[in-house]
């Protein structure tokens, strides 16, 4: 590609991303705000690939816009489509908004040339990897997943360990978890009998028993109350 | 009857490309662009898509949510488990050139280390992916 026609693909890209970051803000259809998201995504991940960042561009669309973008419209199918009225006056949050794109702006100008090869991200471990990284770690071409891999291996390391810990907190407050072994329902224990699904449950007892909490705080066990 | 056939025919036909499509990506990030978490990421999505086509019953049948917890946890188990291992091989955590013998190249191990790590985030991820998505799928609807 000449620079022309990588210049030109970038601002096809950016206007595109303009786009659909406003319609994203003027939408109230929270349905329509989640799938521009997505779309926003994906031209984001048009523009790594266009500054050769392929393995980024790859995890922004398959992540950005696949994987969040069903967990939001798992989100939306639990709290409705509609988007409520704000209750506030815009100003001070445009104010912000302005103040903050401000600073990153001014902060851009002094950011070296995109693709320069004498910036200083080139000038620390950059070349020893670009470098030495087939003698080091062997013939993997892809020097990133040498890095990620290997020089980078504790980063990695936390960057999974952090992916479990998502899990383990959403389970801790998403999931329903295994259904009680006893319920405490109209001054009484109950004991759930095995075979026993949800539904019947909550049929049976009400909001004691539904739709995600387990058992709820009843006397003391000593009190008598305990059919176990 | 469901008679969203395109959707059906075309998930079933679909699918396995798929998870092929993962482990490619998988395998062949050592050559180019890819790596665990994208494998990850794709491989969860054809289980994904098949619990958004044929009901989260059925994907469940063929998932169970235990099997999803217990691959986010073993992921990490791996990882750790590569570290540990060139660990008590002699060298430093997580330095995959003592993997092997002394005598042995050491490219060689930082080349199966790497591929034991992107393993572990590959199930770690895989698993997470299919744990989040049936924890934000399987709660009904708050109606206020």
């Amino acid at each position: 590609m000449t620079e022309t026609m990588v210049q030109l693909v970038d601002v096809v890209l950016l206007v595109l991303l303009a786009i659909t970051g406003i319609a994203v803000i003027r939408t109230r259809n929270l349905f329509v705000a989640v799938m521009l998201a997505g779309i926003y995504s994906l031209l984001s991940a048009g523009l790594f690939v266009v500054m050769d960042a392929v393995d980024v561009a790859f995890t922004e669309a398959a992540v950005g816009a696949g994987i969040s973008t069903v967990l939001m419209l798992g989100t939306l199918a639990l709290v409705g489509y509609k988007e409520s009225a704000p209750t506030h006056k815009p100003i001070l949050p445009l104010f912000v908004v302005l103040v903050t794109g401000g600073i990153l702006v001014y902060g851009t100008a002094e950011i070296p040339p995109f693709g320069g090869a004498d910036n200083p991200a080139h000038k620390h471990v950059a070349a020893h990897y670009i470098h030495d990284s087939e003698e080091e770690i062997g013939h993997i071409p892809n020097v990133v997943t040498s890095v990620l891999g290997s020089y980078r291996g504790y980063d990695t390391m936390g960057e999974t360990a952090v992916i479990f810990t998502a899990m383990v907190g959403v389970l801790l407050l998403l999931s329903r978890g295994p259904l009680p072994k006893r319920i405490f329902h109209a001054g009484q224990w109950h004991t759930v009998k095995a075979g026993t699904t949800r539904e019947d449950m909550v049929a049976k007892f009400g909001g004691d028993a539904g739709p995600d909490e387990t058992v709820k705080d009843g006397p003391a066990r000593t009190e008598g109350g305990a059919d176990g | 009857m469901d008679d969203r056939v395109i959707l059906r025919i075309g998930t079933k036909i679909l699918s396995p490309f798929i998870l092929i499509f993962a482990l490619y990506v998988q395998f062949h990030g050592d050559y180019g662009p890819g790596g665990g978490f994208q494998a990850g990421v794709i491989f969860a999505a054809a289980f994904v898509l098949y619990a958004l086509v044929f009901g989260l019953g059925n994907a469940i049948k063929v998932m169970p949510p235990k099997v999803a917890y217990i691959c986010g946890a073993m992921g990490v188990v791996i990882y750790l488990g590569v570290g540990y291992l060139s660990m008590f091989r002699g060298g430093e955590f997580l330095n995959y050139s003592y993997l092997f013998d002394p005598e042995h190249d050491p490219t060689h191990g930082q080349h199966y280390g790497i591929i034991g790590i992107e393993l572990g985030v590959l199930v770690t991820v895989f698993g997470v992916m299919v744990a989040l998505f049936y924890a934000f799928a399987g709660r009904r609807r708050i109606d206020t």
